[in-house]
């Protein structure tokens, strides 16, 4: 696994790999927490300006601008404030969160920390996915450490500030990542989202005004502190500001997390070059290059392409940035099959609140089972696409479009794929699939 | 487990009157995870402490313990059998000592799963969701588990084993027997 940082210096990967990066000892030794003393010499205001102007983007999958997240926190409610962080990474492809809990959990607490000045918030809770059970220990420890030294607790910095931070675990549901799932997890419930608005920023934890970022999100808020906002976002481009964490998986010679600036190019150079290239030198067939939940891409959507790797040129390529969880697959896949693999996942974590979801994501993989025993029929591909269609845009949370639309593309982009299962229909009327 | 039809408590759950007990160091243990949310917010700890301490104590999520967690936090036995119920990582039957989970899903099924899951279930002569006679080992096959660039990979208990080959699985295997 290689953990790198290409066209830029490494920023959130800064403690990552390197011995001892969790102790309190080697993160003050290497710059840490100073831009939280710092912090207290500025206002709240003054604070998210700088979020504002680094146009850092939520790095959980959404990409809501954070300095605006920020901003939607009434300042004038007499409710605690909590500051809530989303270590529930659960995203197929993703996996950039775990190394930096594991190595720079400081970093995540410095930016906590920061982040409940900035918004008047004395707790914070960070919700882990159930699994990553050893990663809750190292963070008791960091928060003991940094309990001990002062830097949470009471009158922090001698600013009058009090805040603590506590550790919480999930118990398995990838739904829990989603925002207001998570609370009603935190609230000791089964995780079914809640209704916007209102918002987490005004209605969340204990219907208390509430800020959820993810954990490369507020990792983020020392570096900006401490290179100034514009300077951040300028190591990027002018909407997508910063660096971007990518997890690379799959077909490729060198997976690994990387850290590169937002707007790099571009896409083709990073899985050839960067990251080594196709496994076995074999051709590239395809690229999820968000996360599961974004639309699949084929090779010609990239190769050639000049793809860039911020949220504006992989929408542009036809796909989304999501978490830059990166699968690339060669040409030995056959795609029927891979989608097949991911609508199961979906119909295993819909929390079945919602019927298009909870009845739809168990249709689509009813039908994908029948085609994977040659019982596909011609018309299949078509029925797929209007259970999509059901699916997508009337579900009650964002699962239900992150089922349809690894189908819906798919299908789009590799009807070939298809229609080598439909027409090879078992009972043999050998009908050309209509797709 | 996110279950896609919604399936009644009852049909999975043992049903007994029976209260668990514990030693006064677990209780504080308990109480260490109560302290950390409002003292009007007591559900809040349900999770944690169900999972971190009454699974771990009693083996799985059983009548008794969810009997006196429900006094423990003033709740009903129905509101922690409901939360019970939805998360995938709550055994509510008993599992071998070592609950071997597989990642099914995409970036480590195109990397070798199945050829894990053949050589692992083979070995222990089970199938996927069943435990060896002996209660040693339970094999599950579960979705993504945050470790897609080092795949194929499981993870035994809380243990992750990343980047697997039958080689080290075999070893893996052996040392746990
Ligand atoms: C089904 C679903 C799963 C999600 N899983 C995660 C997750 O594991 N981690 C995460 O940070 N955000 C996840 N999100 C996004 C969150 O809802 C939310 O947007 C994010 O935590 C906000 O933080 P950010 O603005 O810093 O990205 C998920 C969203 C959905 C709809
Ligand atoms: S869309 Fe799916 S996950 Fe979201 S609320 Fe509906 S059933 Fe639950
Ligand atoms: S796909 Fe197996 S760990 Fe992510």
């Amino acid at each position: 696994m290689e953990i790198k940082a290409i066209g830029c210096e490494p920023l959130s990967l800064k403690r990552v790999g390197i011995q001892d990066g969790h102790t309190l000892k080697v993160y003050q030794d290497t710059g840490g927490y100073v831009q939280l003393k710092k912090a207290f010499g500025m206002s709240p205001d003054e604070i998210i300006q700088h979020v504002k102007d680094s146009a850092l983007r939520g790095r959980g999958g959404a990409g809501f601008p954070t300095g605006m997240k920020w901003s939607f926190v009434p300042k004038d409610s007499p409710k605690p404030k909590y500051i809530v962080c989303n270590a529930d990474e659960s995203e197929p492809g993703s996996f950039k969160d775990r190394y930096l809990l594991e190595y720079d959990p400081h970093a995540l607490i410095e930016g906590m920390i920061i982040a409940g000045w900035a918004l008047k918030a004395s707790t914070g809770y960070i919700y882990f996915r159930g699994e990553y059970n050893y990663l809750i220990h190292i963070m008791d420890r960091a928060l003991a450490e940094a309990r001990d030294a002062g830097l949470l607790g009471k009158n922090i910095f001698g600013s009058g500030f009090d805040m603590d931070i506590h550790t919480h675990t999930g118990a398995g549901a990838y739904i829990c990542g989603e925002e207001t799932a998570l609370l009603s997890s935190l609230e000791g419930f089964r995780g079914h989202p809640r209704m916007k608005p209102p918002f987490p920023a005004v209605e969340g934890l204990y219907a208390c005004p509430t800020v959820v970022n993810n954990v490369e999100t507020l990792t983020s808020i020392p570096q900006i502190l401490e290179m100034g906002g514009i300077a951040w976002r300028d190591l990027g481009t002018e909407k997508s500001g910063g660096t971007k964490l990518w997890s690379i998986s799959g077909h490729v010679k060198k997976p690994g997390v990387y850290e590169l600036p937002m707007g790099y190019a571009d896409m083709e150079k990073f899985i050839m070059e960067d990251c080594g290239g196709m496994l076995r030198d074999n051709k590239l067939k395809a690229v999820i290059p968000g996360g599961s939940s974004v639309y699949i891409m084929n090779a010609g959507q990239i190769l050639g392409k000049n793809v860039t790797l911020d949220y504006e040129g992989i929408v542009e390529a036809g796909s989304m940035l999501g978490t830059g969880g990166m699968m690339v697959m060669d040409e030995t896949v056959d795609v029927v099959e891979t989608t097949k693999n991911l609508s199961e996942f979906y119909k295993h974590e819909s929390c079945g609140w919602c019927t298009p979801c909870r009845e739809g994501t168990d249709w689509l993989v009813k039908i994908f089972n029948r085609i994977s025993v040659g019982e596909g029929r011609p018309e299949d591909a078509q029925l797929l696409l209007d259970i999509c269609d059901n699916i997508e845009g009337k579900s009650f949370c964002p699962l239900g479009d992150a089922a349809a639309w690894p189908v819906q593309s798919a299908i789009k982009q590799f009807p070939d794929d298809f229609k080598k299962w439909l027409t090879k229909k078992a009972n043999g009327n050998g009908i050309e699939a209509n797709i | 487990m996110a279950a896609a039809t919604p399936t009644s408590y009852t049909d999975k759950v043992i049903v007994s009157d029976e209260v668990a007990e514990f030693s006064p160091e677990i209780i504080a243990e308990m109480n260490e995870h109560l302290a950390k949310y409002p003292p009007e917010r007591k559900r809040s700890a349900l999770i944690p402490i169900l999972m971190l301490i009454i699974q771990r104590e009693r083996g799985w999520v059983d009548n008794a313990g969810v009997n006196f967690l429900a006094k423990f936090l003033d709740l009903e036995v129905t509101d922690i059998w409901e939360t019970a119920t939805f998360y995938s990582m709550f055994n509510l039957r008993p599992v071998g000592r070592h609950h071997i989970q597989i990642c099914k899903t995409l970036s480590c099924k195109i990397m070798g799963e199945p050829e894990i899951t053949e050589h692992i279930c083979s070995k222990l002569g089970i199938h996927p969701g069943e435990t060896t006679e002996d209660g040693k080992f339970t094999v599950s096959l579960v979705e993504c588990l945050g470790s897609c660039g080092t795949a194929p990979m499981m993870q035994i208990g809380y243990d992750f084993h990343e980047d697997l080959t039958i080689e080290t699985v075999d070893q893996i295997l052996d040392s746990l027997r």
